[in-house]
């Protein structure tokens, strides 16, 4: 193995050290399915909970909500969920971009009401066709973070500062381009559909066979590259669990999807439109975020900025960009949100940022940077909408609503500040 | 003592700093100093605290560049303004305060900045293998695994995590800012070895260290960095520890230039 000279500045075997076993140093894959879960608990009680309370609450909200009203788990209201939360939750995605930096965008919300100002407008009173001015729309976007970014990272300005002016500057942006008292009814059909219409049932079955397949296929893709690099594998077994686990929790989503909910007339079934649209951009984001520099860096910059300025990365540009993809996820999420309302006025887009940093937080995305999913921040908008969902079943003045989700927000907060001191950390950070 | 290509002759330096400059607003941490590495050396940097050692140091990484003065590389003059011109020309730093990313784990820290990439995406187990493959070169006996968040190390595993991301890839400089301080005497004893593992193979190693007993271990040549100005430059074989001292503390001046 040793056969070729080694080059200068990499070190040849120590041969004074052979005494050392060979394989003294793990890489954490090696063992069976029990030492992995026990690797996993161990990784919980040092503080990296990632997900887990969120999908507790999920699951303890969901029963609780169902004891308190009889509707809460019909097939109509899952597919109102899924669909309420879809703004949220590609809210919430979108911030993860800026929170894993450390950063935060308050304006993301306006961001998506401005965009679909100027985009209703452009469609409803100037004429113009409507991919032509969603185009509009996504460059509107695209510039924005440009703008956030060159502040925060080109000058130096704190984001919660550039992103809080930015909040009140679009909202009159906004006002001005619907005018006061103005309501634009959303007419596109292909709009409308993202949340209104729903795949043919056999698409949603097809859909969760898609997801399995790319799922298996990523994992064995990643295993054989391990194998050909000569280091070890987790248990294959781990493979058909996560596998079992998409295949069972997708099937009863599917399944419950699939059933006819509509109320008198007429027959609605299938997946919505806007499920599969979520879960090719997770699939993106993650990818991105997982296995490409730009979202390594990413993490980095968030850990420890000046490592990795000193390895080598453009921390600059990659801040920079970071806003950009959050501004540019902001637009999708308020097409989502015109989709399901159908219509846009002036307030669009003013309250929900604080429910996607709310979302992201709860999902157990850090807001102290370098830590934190695209899935979390998925996971966490449901566990607000099924707050909200909940709440508005059971008749409370919308004002309980907005204590909750300020209370589950502070709650997650709490426990991303007490987990990072598990982890090692402060809870001061310089 | 050294076994490299060029035995005996010193042979022209890697890398050459003449009258570097640098100041932060109205204080001059460097007034104009000369230092030269060699290939197949260990050169060593001493001085007291806030002497400027890393201040030199971080200029030589890119990471802070120098106000002026010239810097030469093979011979050719060259800028270093990033990381990443010095990364290109095979210099590597260990910093004194590490620079790791806590929320990362080991073999990410190693590798940040020039990931290991196939068909566009990172190729894990490449960059897992070289990791452990380095780290066991390094006789690491305590890491349990290279997939370890950096957050979870001691102290000393932190720095060989750092010096490992630093004798990773082929270098022709490694530089080290104060590398055992955080060290046990057993692991101060692998690095050192490492040190002159690495001079044998042809490297320039530059050593920063405030304990003389090492640096008397290992370097070939010694330079002395008083308030900012390089007040000695000594053959380690021909110099003694009280002479060191003498000039660390500024009451010994070398050829009696000044008092
Ligand atoms: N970024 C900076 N801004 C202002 N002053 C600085 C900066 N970096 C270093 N200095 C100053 O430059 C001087 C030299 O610092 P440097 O870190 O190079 O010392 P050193 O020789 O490495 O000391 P030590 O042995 O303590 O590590 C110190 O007086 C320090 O205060
Ligand atoms: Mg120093």
């Amino acid at each position: 193995m040793n056969a070729n000279p080694t080059p200068p500045g990499t070190i040849a075997p120590d041969t004074s050290a052979s005494d050392v076993a060979p394989d003294l140093i793990g890489s954490g894959q090696e063992g069976t399915i029990g030492d992995q879960v026990r690797a996993y608990f161990q990784r919980l009680r040092s503080g990296d909970m990632g997900a887990l309370p969120a999908i507790g609450g999920f699951v303890v909200l969901t029963i609780l909500f169902s004891f308190l009203s009889p509707f809460f788990l019909t097939e109509r209201n899952f597919a109102n969920l899924l669909t309420q939360a879809a703004t949220l939750v590609m809210l919430g995605m979108a911030l993860v971009f800026v929170l894993l930096l450390g950063e935060i965008d308050l304006s993301a919300g306006v961001t998506s009401g401005m965009t679909m100002a100027l985009f209703i407008v452009l469609v409803n009173v100037h004429a113009v066709p409507w991919m032509l001015a969603l185009a509009i729309a996504f460059a509107a976007g695209i510039l924005t973070g440009a703008l956030i970014g060159f502040f925060v990272a080109r000058v130096g300005i704190p984001s919660f500062v550039v992103t809080l002016g930015l909040f009140l500057g679009y909202q009159g942006i906004t006002l001005m381009i619907i005018g006061a008292g103005g309501l634009y009814r959303v007419q596109i059909s292909e709009i409308t559909a993202i949340q209104n219409r729903n795949l043919p049932v056999w698409a949603g079955w097809a859909m969760l066979v898609v997801i399995l397949a790319v799922s298996a296929a990523t994992s064995f893709w990643d295993r054989a590259r391990r194998t050909r690099a000569g280091v070890p594998n987790r248990t294959i077994s781990l493979v058909w669990v996560k596998l079992g686990v998409i295949a069972v929790i997708g099937g009863a989503v599917v399944a419950i999807l699939s059933r006819n909910r509509g109320q008198s007339v007429g027959v609605v079934e299938g997946v919505p439109i806007v499920v599969p649209i979520v879960l090719v951009i997770l699939w993106i984001g993650t990818f991105v975020l997982d296995r490409t520099r730009f979202g390594r860096y990413l993490y980095a910059i968030g850990g420890n900025a000046e490592a990795a300025r000193r390895a080598g990365v453009k921390v600059m540009l990659i801040r920079w960009s970071a806003f950009i993809v959050c501004s540019t996820l902001a637009v999708v999420s308020g097409l989502f949100s015109i989709s399901k309302v159908g219509s846009v006025d002036a307030a669009a887009g003013r309250e929900i940022v604080l429910s996607g940093v709310a979302a992201a937080v709860v999902g157990g995305v850090s807001l102290f940077g370098g830590r934190g999913r695209l899935l979390h921040a998925a996971i966490g908008a449901l566990v607000i909408a099924v707050i909200t969902n909940g709440l508005g079943l059971l008749n409370l003045p919308a004002g309980v609503n907005l204590v909750v989700t300020g209370g589950v927000l502070i709650l997650a907060a709490t426990v991303d500040a007490l987990s990072r001191v598990r982890a090692g950390g402060s809870i001061m950070r310089t | 003592m050294n076994m490299g290509a060029d035995p005996g002759g010193v042979g022209a330096p890697i890398i050459e700093l003449e009258g570097v400059v640098k100041s932060f607003g109205p204080v001059s941490v460097l007034k104009g100093v000369d230092l030269a590495a060699y290939p197949g050396k260990v050169t060593a940097l001493v001085g007291d605290n806030g002497a400027g050692k890393s201040t030199l140091i971080k200029g030589l990484a890119g990471v802070q560049p120098y106000d002026d003065g010239v810097v030469r590389f093979d011979g050719d003059p060259i800028t270093l303004h990033t990381p990443r011109d010095a990364a290109r020309l095979g210099i590597e730093v260990v910093y004194q305060d590490l620079a790791l990313c806590d929320n990362l784990d080991i073999v990410q820290n190693m590798f940040l900045g020039r990931e290991e990439t196939g068909l566009g995406t990172f190729d894990e187990g490449r960059m897992e293998k070289e990791a452990s493959d380095t780290l066991r070169s390094l006789s690491v006996r305590t890491v349990k695994s290279v997939r370890q968040k950096v957050a979870s190390l001691s102290g000393g595993q932190r720095q060989t995590v750092a010096i490992a991301r630093a004798v990773l890839k082929r270098a022709r400089v490694v530089i080290l800012d104060e590398p055992t301080a955080a060290l046990g005497v057993a692991q101060t004893e692998q690095v050192l070895h490492l040190v002159q593992r690495l001079a044998e193979q042809g490297v320039a190693v530059i050593i920063i260290s405030h304990n003389l007993a090492d640096v008397f271990e290992v370097a070939d040549h010694i330079n002395v960095l008083y308030l900012g100005q390089m007040v000695a430059s000594l053959d380690a074989k021909q110099t003694t520890r009280d002479d060191v001292v003498g000039y660390i503390t500024g009451t010994k001046t070398q050829q009696g230039a000044n008092a």
